[in-house]
C-alpha cells in the first residue's frame, strides 16, 4: 500500500500543529468472535472493521456513511475505546493512543468525545441534566462548584436554558432536548474531536435541522473537529467536509463532498447514492440500484467484498481484493475498486503509466 | 468562555416547554410517593404493617402481662377472658403479651437474613453482571449450586448441621435467600450496564468504581430492593418453620412460629386460640407482600 490515504502521515519533521492531522488511524481492525456448536467453539468471526484507516484535518467534518452492519459504529466505539482494537493504531494530535510513549486512554477521553443515537438511552433517569453534564467534569477532576458552572455555561451554548433545566430531569425532556444535552455532556468535557454517532437519526426532521445547524454552531464557536456518523445521505453532504464510505468493515472511498456526491468512482457509492430517494417525480428510479442484503459478514467473499453486488464485477474482483487508490490524479480522493487502479486486469481500468 | 447565549428555549418545543414551565420539577422519588399515594391497598398494608412493627417495638410498653408469666390455674383461657384479652396459652402465660414479644423476635428473623442476603448477594449480583465474563460465569454458577435444593429443606439442613438458635437460624436463612437476590441483582445489572448512559460515563474517562456508584447502582437497588421485601414474608414463614420443628428459637421465648407448634396441642380445645399466632403470620407476611407489589408498580415508572 504505497498510495493510501495515510500515505501523507507526518514523517521526519512535523508540520505546524494547525496543518498537522487531529487525528491519525492506521489500519484499525476489530473483529468479533461469533461462538457456536455443542462447547461454545468458535464459529467464526465478524470483521466488523477491517483494516480502517483515514485522517482527520482540524475543524473538518468527516462524514461516514454505509448501509447498517458496515461497521460504522464499531468504529467509533474503538476510537472511543469502549472496546479495545484487535490491532491497529490511533494517533491523537501525533501522540499514540494506548501506548507507553504516547497518550492514556483516560487523557485521550479529554480531547475526543461521542455523541450517542439513541437520546434515550444515552441519558441516566435517575440523574438531573446538571448532574449529568458536570458527572464527566467531575470524572476528570474537576472541582464540583467549577463542574456545575461549566455545565450551566455549556446548557445556554446548545440552546436550553439553565434555569429552567438544570434541574429536570431526562423524562421531562422531548427527544430534541434530550439530545441537546447529550451534545452538552460531550462538550463539557471541552473535547476536540467529537464523534457524532448518528447523533440526529432519531430526531424528526424539523429538529433534526435544528441541532445540525446547532452543531455547525457550535462547531464554529468551539473550533470543534467532528467524526459524523450517518446512513443519512442528505444530512451528510449538508454537514461534511470530507467523506468515508464504509462496506464490510473496509473503506471503500474517500473524498471530498464533491467528489464523493458527484465524480464517484467506486461503483458501491454509486449504487448508496442512487439509493436516495429523489425529489423530482419525473426521476423516478427505473431500476433498483443495488441488490440484495450485504453479504453476511462472518463469511464475507472473497477478493473485492462488493463483487458479489456489483454489477461491473469481472473474474479479478472476486480474487484480488483491491486497495484504496488515489482517483485520476485526484490528491485526496481515494477509492478501493480495480476499476480505478491502473493496470489491474479489470477490463475498464485505466492502463499505461501509472498514475 | 465568552457566552454567546443563543435563544433560550428552542422553537422546536417552545409550546411544551412553556406549558413545563408552570409544571415544578419533580424527582423520581417524588413521582413514586405521588404514585404510592394513589394506591390505597399499598397504604392499608403499609399502615398495618408500620403498626405490627411498632407494637414489637414497644411491647414492653403495651404488653398488659410478663409474657414469661406462666400460672398452671389460668390455663388455655379463651378470647376475650377479663384480664387476658386474648386469653392464655398451654401454660397460662398470656397470649396478647406473647404476641407482642414475639412480634419482635418474628420480625427480627424476617428482617435480619433479608438484609444480610441484600447486602452480599447483591454485592455479589451486581459484580457478577457487572464484571461478566468468567468472574459472573463463577459467581453465578455457584449460585446456582443453591438451587439444586428447595428452600425450606436447605433451611432445615443448614440450621440442623449448625444446630438449634437464632444466630444459626439467621445464618442458615441467609444463605438461602443469598442465591436468588443475587440472580435478581445479576440480572438488572446486566440490563443497565449495556445502556448508552454507562458507555457515556465510560467515555467520559469515569473509573468503573464511580460508574457503578453513580450510574449503575442508583438505576438497579430499586429493583433489588423490592424483590427482598418479598422475601421478607418468606423468611418469617420459613423463621416460624424451622423454629416450629425446635431448629430456630428456643422456649420459653416467645415467637410466632414457636407458639403455633407448642398451641399445637391445644387446637382441639381451643381453636382459635391457637390460630392466633398463625393469623399474625399470615397478616405480617401478607402485608409486606403486598406493600412490595405495590412498590413495585410505583416505581415502575416509564421514563
Amino acid at each position: 500500500m504505497t498510495e493510501t490515504a495515510n500515505a501523507t502521515a507526518p514523517s521526519g519533521s512535523k508540520p505546524p500543529l494547525e496543518q498537522q492531522p487531529v487525528l491519525v488511524i492506521n489500519d484499525l481492525v476489530k473483529h468479533f468472535t461469533v461462538k457456536g456448536g455443542p462447547f461454545q467453539r468458535q464459529a467464526g468471526k465478524v470483521l466488523a472493521v477491517d483494516g480502517v484507516s483515514f485522517e482527520l484535518a482540524r475543524g473538518e467534518t468527516l462524514g461516514i456513511v454505509g448501509e447498517s452492519g458496515c461497521g460504522k459504529s464499531t468504529t467509533a466505539r474503538v476510537l472511543m475505546r469502549l472496546m479495545a482494537p484487535d490491532s491497529g493504531e490511533v494517533m491523537i494530535n501525533g501522540q499514540q493512543v494506548d501506548s507507553p510513549s504516547g497518550i492514556s486512554v483516560r487523557d485521550m477521553r479529554y480531547l475526543m468525545q461521542m455523541v450517542f443515537q439513541d437520546s434515550y438511552a444515552s441519558l441516566n433517569p435517575r440523574m438531573t441534566i446538571e448532574e449529568t453534564i458536570a458527572f464527566g467534569p467531575r470524572a476528570q477532576g474537576v472541582p464540583l462548584a467549577q463542574a456545575r458552572e461549566r455545565a450551566r455555561d455549556i446548557l445556554g451554548r446548545v440552546g436550553l436554558d439553565p434555569n429552567l433545566f438544570i434541574r429536570r430531569y431526562p423524562h421531562e425532556l422531548s427527544g430534541g432536548q434530550r439530545q441537546r444535552v447529550n451534545i452538552a455532556r460531550a462538550l463539557a468535557l471541552e473535547p476536540e474531536i467529537v464523534i457524532l454517532d448518528e447523533a440526529v437519526s432519531a430526531l424528526d426532521k424539523s429538529v433534526e435541522a435544528q441541532v445540525l445547524n446547532l452543531l455547525m454552531d457550535l462547531k464554529e464557536q468551539l473550533n470543534l473537529t467532528y467524526i459524523f456518523i450517518s446512513h443519512d445521505l442528505n444530512v451528510v453532504h449538508y454537514v461534511s467536509d470530507r467523506v468515508l464510505v464504509m462496506y464490510l468493515g473496509k473503506v471503500v472511498e474517500i473524498g471530498s463532498v464533491e467528489e464523493i456526491y458527484s465524480e464517484t468512482a467506486h461503483p458501491y457509492t454509486r449504487a448508496l447514492l442512487s439509493a436516495m430517494p429523489s425529489m423530482d417525480p419525473g426521476n423516478r428510479a427505473e431500476e433498483p440500484p443495488i441488490s440484495g442484503d450485504p453479504p453476511n459478514p462472518i463469511d464475507p467473499p472473497t477478493g473485492c467484498r462488493f463483487h458479489t453486488r456489483c454489477a461491473y464485477a469481472e473474474g479479478l474482483c472476486s480474487k484480488v481484493e483491491p486497495s484504496l487508490h488515489v482517483v485520476s490524479n485526484k490528491p485526496n480522493h481515494f477509492s478501493a475498486c480495480h476499476m480505478n487502479i491502473p493496470n489491474s486486469g479489470h477490463s475498464a481500468a485505466p492502463t499505461g503509466d501509472a498514475a | 468562555m465568552t457566552m454567546t447565549q443563543p435563544k433560550s428555549i428552542d422553537a422546536e418545543g417552545s409550546g411544551v416547554d412553556t406549558a413545563q414551565v408552570a409544571i415544578k420539577s419533580r424527582s423520581y422519588w417524588a413521582t413514586v410517593l405521588e404514585r404510592l399515594r394513589q394506591d390505597p391497598v399499598t397504604i392499608t398494608f403499609g399502615i398495618i404493617l408500620a403498626l405490627i412493627v411498632l407494637s414489637a417495638i414497644f411491647a414492653p410498653l403495651l404488653a398488659p402481662h410478663d409474657p414469661a408469666a406462666a400460672s398452671m390455674i389460668r390455663r388455655l383461657k379463651a378470647i376475650g377472658t377479663p384480664g387476658h384479652l386474648l386469653g392464655t396459652d398451654e401454660t397460662g402465660r398470656d397470649m396478647l403479651s406473647r404476641l407482642l414479644y414475639g412480634g419482635r423476635l418474628s420480625l427480627f428473623m424476617g428482617v435480619a437474613p433479608v438484609v444480610n442476603a441484600l447486602i452480599i448477594g447483591g454485592i455479589l449480583g451486581v459484580l457478577a453482571g457487572f464484571a461478566g465474563g468468567w468472574i459472573g460465569m463463577l459467581i453465578m454458577r455457584t449460585m446456582d449450586v443453591f438451587y439444586a435444593f428447595p428452600s425450606v429443606l436447605l433451611a432445615i439442613a443448614i440450621s440442623g448441621a449448625l444446630g438449634a438458635g437464632i444466630e444459626n437460624a439467621v445464618l442458615s436463612l441467609t444463605i438461602v435467600f443469598i442465591p436468588p437476590i443475587a440472580r435478581i441483582s445479576e440480572s438488572v445489572t446486566t440490563q443497565v450496564r449495556s445502556l448508552d448512559y454507562v458507555e457515556a460515563a465510560r467515555a467520559s474517562g469515569a473509573r468503573t468504581f464511580t460508574i457503578i456508584r453513580a450510574h449503575v447502582l442508583p438505576n438497579v437497588l430499586g429493583p433489588i430492593f423490592i424483590y427482598a421485601t418479598s422475601l421478607i414474608s418468606v423468611s418469617i414463614i420459613l423463621a416460624s418453620g424451622l423454629s416450629f420443628l425446635g431448629l430456630g428459637v428456643r422456649p420459653p421465648e416467645a415467637e410466632w412460629g414457636l407458639m403455633l407448634n407448642t398451641l399445637r396441642q391445644a387446637i382441639y380445645v381451643n381453636p382459635y386460640l391457637a390460630a392466633l399466632p398463625g393469623v399474625m403470620i399470615f397478616i405480617t407476611s401478607l402485608s409486606f407482600n403486598l406493600l412490595s407489589d405495590g412498590l413495585r408498580s410505583a416505581m415502575d415508572i416509564r421514563l
